[in-house]
């Protein structure tokens, strides 16, 4: 069978074939909320009024929790409301992230929006489609089946004079209907008796509708969170301590006697901060405000080397066999060769171009938060906890902030504002200086992976060994923040866990076996290092281990390193197809690694990795220039194939995928956080961390997979996690030297080359 | 505090300020323009940048004492959603925005370079916009969208 991709004529066409008029003022007529509330004082999400509501002119208001981070998700949302009620795509407006109008759906994050959220928002309309043709099928006197709907007017299949308009049916009214509804958040099941179109009837979902907010956006009129004013606002600066597990021991109120405007200095256990009248006040004083804080105690890994020889060496807090197949060490025991490396990944940020940013209002014993936060409900859970309120006395209001990657899932700017909020009496605005972003950010952890194989003959892997030590993410879910750890609380568990994706899962293999070891030094007191989900969380790391590994292999063999990738996808249709797509794309030219060698001062290589990530398949194909002489890679040119199953908006995917492969080019060329002995993090600005700029962008050239006969998957992260381990395979194309430390920096890559010389 | 007269987008308008308070806490707080946005205060990300007297300026280190009576212009002096200036509408037709924190840098900062330049070649578009940072690689389309500004890409 053929692959079916989009060809760029099917894309155009895909793209140029609906004018759609932007979404600026969806209705003229305001939609009130008609949602019913369960016993907790929470929204219902078994009323359909709770999802959406329909106003006499006919647009449709719906209600979700999960909410726009950069990434296009609600525009694609929106077009499954859109389709489901056959109503033009500017007649829907979306109502994101207010925890007292919105049901839990869950988080936006783990690129679970379109996988997970998707059918919930697909079912929610395609039940107020079908209710809508009930009240039209007795106004109209018609059985349901002699019912089409078309723009929002419902007419009798015959007699187009007989019609009603679904503002007519419904508008401003209740549906008071019922959903079957199953489980909660992220894994609700939204009335799955509802039968929804058929994707071959899709008008909406599959065509590029322009992002909804992108004008505003290039305009200054988008309310991002850092535009956002409450009347009575105060500033407020938090002002951290080098490392976490310190405390003040003076503060010098003189210090900042000369600064005008200052209303506060709060201090809160471990936790300080400066409350003024004036943003520039508030500033000046937590840059001015003398605190003298205690030595730290505890000791920790202060250089890269401690660091990974530590998580080598430290007892585990918890080990999991992700996958466990044959007997891998009788295996290893009798294969005649066994290959064995590993593979250092550093500490890296989200990086957000904004910093945190957040508005808190307590009254009482009562809250509003301003927010830009991946999980509004989260966010709403920790508030409650650090306040002592209970849970649906606080509202999260939900506003755009910078992009997260991951980064606005630990919502510690509205911690800080609520603290600050409850001390001063009046609702104050938080905002992170940058040094303190890139400080106090939770960072990808660092990671080690190990990796033993053997093979075949014939080039078939009979063992495949691999071994990845690493931080847990010390803060996900319910465990405490900053302000929260500074304040005293302190966590349950040891955090989330790392992932244990792209770890060579998806070959075949005989003798399987991946383990994944979490190492937690400090628990239950605070880590040094906080850690979170970074983009394609712990893949990019495994990636690079896992696809390098293979490459290694394949160079030994003597094998082209796709066909040897080949050999080993047995049966994995996607896979495969992925891998060729990416080959195809890139021209890719039959040959074992490394290249030739060549004349000159510059040499020439290509590289190649593929990946998954809940399903989506990802290739890579990296071409490379190595300056021989200074060890400085150029990245020219890559290739990426993509498949997240049925494609809901195609020139918003690729939007998405440009975006991951430049980030995760990103992150194999140039990051890494640095600390020291305290575990202070050193990179606190853009200098100290430097991140892809303009004058090294590669070309880019994309394959997008289009499976009409599946559901939606995720896109927000996968093609991330390719790049680095595609560079590092090009590198050694080109120049004979394994990299198995990233960023791949002139001096790592000129020590590579030193070794193998 | 001394009150200090600006020229923003066309209008003058005073501010009550300290002298060496940046421009930017001004056009946002006591202007209420919400187009340059704090991104480091270190002049290294471009996020703040407006245009004084025809150049890309970083409004985060520009003392508001030092830009008295200068023009200055900031994103919303471009155009808005009802009339966009070129540029906006060719970012719009690239769909050349993902976050979008890092635009009003890269839609200012290419202002600046096509009122000097107005043809420019990829390699000029990339060394204006060097030190511009836009986490959520939108470099492509960034590029693209200045191209098509300039007149360089149709359709
Ligand atoms: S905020 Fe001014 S350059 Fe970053
Ligand atoms: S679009 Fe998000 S930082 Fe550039």
């Amino acid at each position: 069978m053929k692959t079916p991709v989009l060809t760029r004529r099917q894309f155009l066409k895909t793209t140029g074939a609906l004018v759609v008029s932007f979404n600026l003022m969806p209705s003229a007529q305001k939609a009130f909320a008609q949602f019913a509330k369960l016993p907790s004082g929470d929204i219902d999400p078994t009323s359909l009024d709770s999802w959406l509501v329909i106003t006499p002119d006919g647009y449709v208001t719906f209600y979700t929790s999960k909410v726009e981070i950069g990434t296009g998700v609600i525009t694609a949302l929106a077009q499954f409301v859109a389709e489901e009620l056959d109503v033009p795509f500017d007649k829907i407006k979306m109502d994101a992230g207010d925890t007292n109008k919105t049901i839990e759906q869950g988080g936006t994050t783990a690129s679970r929006t379109i996988l997970r959220g998707g059918p919930q928002v697909r079912q929610a309309a395609a039940a107020a489609r079908l209710e809508l043709l009930k009240l039209a099928s007795t106004q109209l006197g018609a059985p349901l089946d002699k019912l089409t709907v078309n723009d929002g007017v419902v007419s009798v299949i015959g007699d187009a004079t007989k019609r009603v308009t679904y503002g007519q049916l419904i508008g401003g009214k209740k549906f008071n209907a019922k959903l079957s509804v199953k489980g909660t958040g992220w894994d609700m099941v939204v009335a799955p008796e509802v039968k929804p179109k058929n994707p071959k009837d899709y008008k909406i979902v599959g065509k590029s509708i322009p992002r909804v907010e992108i004008p505003r956006k290039v305009t200054g009129e988008h309310d991002y969170m850092h535009d956002v004013r409450i009347p009575g606002m105060l500033h407020g600066r938090v002002v951290r301590p080098p490392m976490i597990n310190t405390e003040p021991v003076t503060i010098d109120q003189d210090s900042i006697k000369g600064i005008p405007g200052v209303v506060m200095i709060v201090r809160e256990g471990k936790f300080v901060g400066v409350v003024a009248k004036s943003e520039w006040s508030a500033l000046k004083a937590a840059h001015a405000l003398e605190v003298t804080w205690a030595k730290p105690t505890s000791k920790v890994p202060g250089t890269p080397d401690e660091l990974f020889t530590f998580l080598k060496n430290t007892k585990p807090v918890r080990s999991a066999k992700a996958v466990d197949k044959g007997n891998t060490a009788t295996a290893l025991a009798q294969s005649k060769k066994v290959y064995q490396a590993s593979y250092r990944w550093p500490f890296q940020m989200h990086g957000m171009i904004g910093p945190s940013c957040a508005i808190a209002e307590v009254k009482g014993k009562t809250a509003t938060i301003w927010s830009g936060c991946q999980g509004p409900f989260r966010t709403r859970g920790r508030i409650a906890e650090i306040l002592g309120f209970k849970e649906q006395d606080v509202r999260i209001i939900y506003h755009e902030a910078s992009g997260s990657y991951g980064r606005l899932s630990a919502d510690d700017r509205a911690e800080d504002a609520a603290l600050l909020s409850r001390a001063v009496g009046a609702p104050v605005r938080v905002q992170w200086s940058r040094q303190d972003e890139h400080g106090w950010e939770p960072k990808g952890p660092a990671q080690l992976d190990e990796v033993k194989a053997a093979v075949e003959a014939d080039g078939k892997l009979t063992v495949w060994d691999f071994t990845d030590y690493s931080q847990p993410w010390t803060v996900s879910g319910s465990t405490p923040l900053l302000a929260s750890l500074q304040v005293g609380l302190r966590p349950n568990n040891p955090g989330g866990n790392n992932g244990t994706q792209a770890s060579g899962d998806f070959y075949t293999v005989p003798n399987h076996l991946i383990t994944i070891h979490q190492i937690d030094w400090h628990f239950p007191e605070p880590i040094p290092l906080r850690t979170s989900n970074l983009r394609a969380p712990g893949d990019v790391a495994r990636c690079f281990a896992s696809e390098c590994f293979i490459d290694e292999i394949a160079a030994d063999l003597k094998i082209d390193p796709v066909e040897f990738r080949l050999k080993n996808l047995t049966g994995n249709k996607r896979g495969i197809e992925a891998l060729q797509a990416a080959a195809d794309k890139a021209g890719w030219q039959k040959r074992p690694s490394p290249a030739p060698a060549s004349n000159g001062n510059v040499a020439k290589g290509r590289g190649v990795a593929l990946t998954n990530l809940s399903n989506t398949y990802v290739a890579v194909v990296a071409e490379v220039e190595v300056n021989k002489t200074t060890g400085q890679v150029a990245v020219k040119k890559m290739a990426c194939s993509h498949d997240c199953g049925l494609i809901v908006n195609p020139d918003g995917l690729k939007n998405q995928v440009e975006g991951n492969v430049i980030q995760g080019m990103s992150r194999a060329m140039y990051e890494e956080v640095l600390f020291d002995s305290t575990s202070a993090v050193t990179s606190l600005d853009w200098s100290s961390y430097p991140i892809m700029r303009f004058p090294d962008m590669p070309e880019l050239e994309l394959v997008l997979i289009d499976r009409r006969e599946m559901d939606p998957l995720g896109a927000g992260e996968a093609a991330t996690s390719p790049p680095a381990a595609a560079i590092a395979n090009a590198i050694f194309d080109a120049v004979g030297a394994r990299l198995r430390e990233g960023p791949f920096t002139p001096k790592r890559v000129l020590a590579a080359m030193q070794k193998k010389a | 505090m001394a009150k200090f007269s600006l020229r923003v987008n066309g209008k003058s308008q005073t501010v009550d300020a300290e002298p060496e308070m940046p421009l930017l806490y001004a056009l946002r707080n006591d202007l209420q323009l919400n187009g340059p946005k704090f991104g480091c205060g270190l002049a290294q990300c471009g996020a703040c940048t407006v245009i004084i007297d025809g150049n890309a300026i970083r409004s985060c280190v520009t003392p508001v004492g030092s830009v008295q009576n200068k023009a200055v212009t900031t994103l919303e002096g471009l155009g808005n959603t009802k009339k966009m200036h070129k540029l906006q509408q060719a970012f719009v037709d690239e769909q050349a925005v993902q976050c979008g924190y890092c635009i009003n840098g890269m839609i200012m900062t290419s202002k600046a370079l096509l009122d000097k330049n107005p043809k420019p070649t990829d390699t000029q578009i990339k060394e204006a916009l060097s030190g511009n940072l836009c986490r959520c690689g939108t470099h492509i389309r960034i590029l693209r969208a200045v191209k098509r500004a300039s007149g360089q890409i149709n359709g």
